[in-house]
């Protein structure tokens, strides 16, 4: 599939999606509440059979937080990053696609720790680097005065 | 005198309590400090949760107050065992961003370097894998090889295991006068030194009971765990980047994809032994035809990326490492995150040792490589 009817493909699969060329990927963006039925067609579709999460990033955009997931059908080869935005920035929720791609388990326990994004139907939600004193380091607000020095 | 009477046991009185036991942090076969939390019935294997956090060293954050030739050196400092590799996604990726491309010497010697870290790393597993099951000869063998590239490395860059050779646009030095003659010489020694790694370990009668047959991991399992490398090309996962989407001077050599479908313990350990080969063929198909010119492009004082996001893969010893960099246009990153071949690999051992018996548990961890700190990072 090129790039293309990818992009008419995904349009198809989700209207609210806006999906464009990017530099390297075909990247879209849905609205969280439409998230997780949309993951579940990535997967699902066969002419989409987006079954290898390679990459999950969890990110502070300053008035939201925004997590990014790359994908890539192993048999058709394609490649798609979806970005997926939060409504709120303090308590930050989505929906854990987990039982679609069982990797997104412990990419959303890191995402959790490091940005405190918050995922419903987590199966286990737990800090996996730091303990629970500690706040969420990957915010751009953090402030550790002992172990960041800023010039 | 009072009389004794025997004491009948039947095995209806026995119980086995399921129980938890902690394997680690400090523990020899977690190659590292990993705590696994393993749930056991007897000797049977019901869960087993990884812990980490122990050597957790927020790299991520870091780079967001470094530049980018800075944050080379520290990704050195994750995965050790293939610290080239993982300079070398950093380096192609700002490369790709900046839309340079470098001189061809630059992507000859970065892939011939790319194969002796794997071929250090690959050496150095097959020693601890020996170690974790009990035959202690293996670590002098693997050892005594691995010296010889590093080295290598120590002539070439000064140093033996953090390299940061690959540097945006280039190579940090050109290489020495002798390289080409050390690799030629190191490749036909090693070829008739890696022969006796399957006369001593492969064909044990010790070692293939313990392995053979033991903690299968299906192709699609691999896929959804986000299994890559050697571990999932042992369970005919065509993940091989090298091959599928090759980069610096990977499209111009021929080599082979080792792939086997068994998808068991020794099926990964197969596989590793055969990539050994490979990646000896791939440097002796270069090392001769390295071309002359620049081993560094000339880059500004402050390399500052353009808006947007970039994202690199590269097969680095243990998988596909990502490289995925978010600019806002500073010198500094505003988001970098490693994708670590590890740290996926590690949390697929939950679904492959269930229902096997803890020794067992010890031979599948040894065969998915973990390095801590690529997962800990």
């Amino acid at each position: 599939m090129t790039n293309e009817e990818l992009i008419t493909a995904i349009g198809k699969v989700e209207a609210e999606a806006e999906t464009r060329q990017g530099a390297q990927y075909v990247e879209t963006t849905v609205p969280a509440a439409r998230m997780y039925d949309f993951m579940n067609q990535l997967k699902q579709d066969k002419t989409l059979a987006f079954d290898y999460l390679f990459c999950l990033t969890g990110m502070d955009q300053a008035d939201h937080m925004q997590v990014v997931y790359h994908l890539e059908s192993v048999l058709h080869k394609h490649v798609l990053v979806v970005r997926v935005k939060t409504a709120d920035r303090e308590n930050p929720v989505l929906d854990s696609v987990s039982d679609i791609w069982p990797t997104a388990e412990f990419h959303e326990n890191e995402v959790y720790d490091l940005l405190g994004i918050r995922f419903n139907n987590h199966p286990d939600l737990r800090r996996l680097f730091l303990d629970e004193n500690w706040g969420f380091p990957l915010r751009k607000d953090f402030k550790d005065d002992i172990h960041i020095v800023s010039r | 005198m009072a009389e004794l009477k025997e004491v009948m046991i039947t095995t209806d009185d026995i119980k086995t309590d399921e129980y938890l036991v902690n394997m680690g942090p400090q523990h020899p076969s977690t190659h590292g400090v990993l705590r696994l939390l393993v749930q056991l019935e007897g000797e049977i294997v019901h869960n087993v949760q990884p812990h980490i956090g122990y050597i957790h060293s927020g790299i991520e954050k870091m780079t967001e107050s470094l530049s980018y030739p800075q944050i080379g050196h520290l990704t050195d400092r994750m995965d050790y065992l293939s610290a080239h590799m993982n300079n070398e996604a950093v380096a192609l990726c700002v490369e790709n961003a900046l839309q340079i491309e470098v001189p061809d010497r630059v992507k000859y010697i970065r892939t011939i370097m790319a194969e002796l870290s794997r071929l250090a790393s690959h050496q150095l597993w097959w020693c601890v894998m020996g170690m974790d099951m009990g035959a202690l000869t293996t670590f002098f063998y693997g050892l005594r090889d691995r010296e010889e590239i590093l080295d290598i490395f120590e002539e070439t860059c000064g140093a033996r295991l953090t390299v940061n050779y690959s540097i945006p646009g280039g190579l940090m030095f050109d290489i020495h006068p002798n390289f080409q003659r050390d690799v030629k010489a190191f490749i036909k020694k090693f070829r008739t030194k890696l022969p006796e790694y399957d006369r001593l370990l492969s064909g044990n009668v010790i070692f293939t009971e313990r392995t053979k047959g033991v903690g299968f991991l299906s192709r699609e399992d691999a896929i959804a765990y986000g299994v890559t490398g050697p571990t999932a090309r042992a369970s005919g996962f065509a993940c091989d980047l090298r091959k599928h989407q090759p980069y610096s001077a990977y499209s111009k050599v021929n080599f082979n994809e080792v792939l086997s479908d068994v998808g068991d313990t020794y099926a990964r350990y197969q596989v590793r032994i055969q990539e050994m080969w490979e990646s000896m063929n791939i440097i002796e198909q270069l090392i001769d035809n390295i071309p002359e010119g620049d081993y560094a492009m000339k880059m500004k004082g402050v390399i500052k990326l353009p808006e947007g996001e970039f994202y690199q893969r590269v097969e680095s010893a243990r998988g596909e490492f990502g490289v995925f960099i978010v600019s806002d246009g500073k010198k500094n990153p505003y988001r970098v995150k490693f994708r670590s071949p590890g740290f996926s690999n590690l949390f697929a051992i939950n679904h492959i040792a269930k229902g096997w018996k803890i020794a067992d548990l010890v031979a599948i961890m040894s065969t998915f490589d973990l390095v801590i700190p690529d997962i800990d990072r």
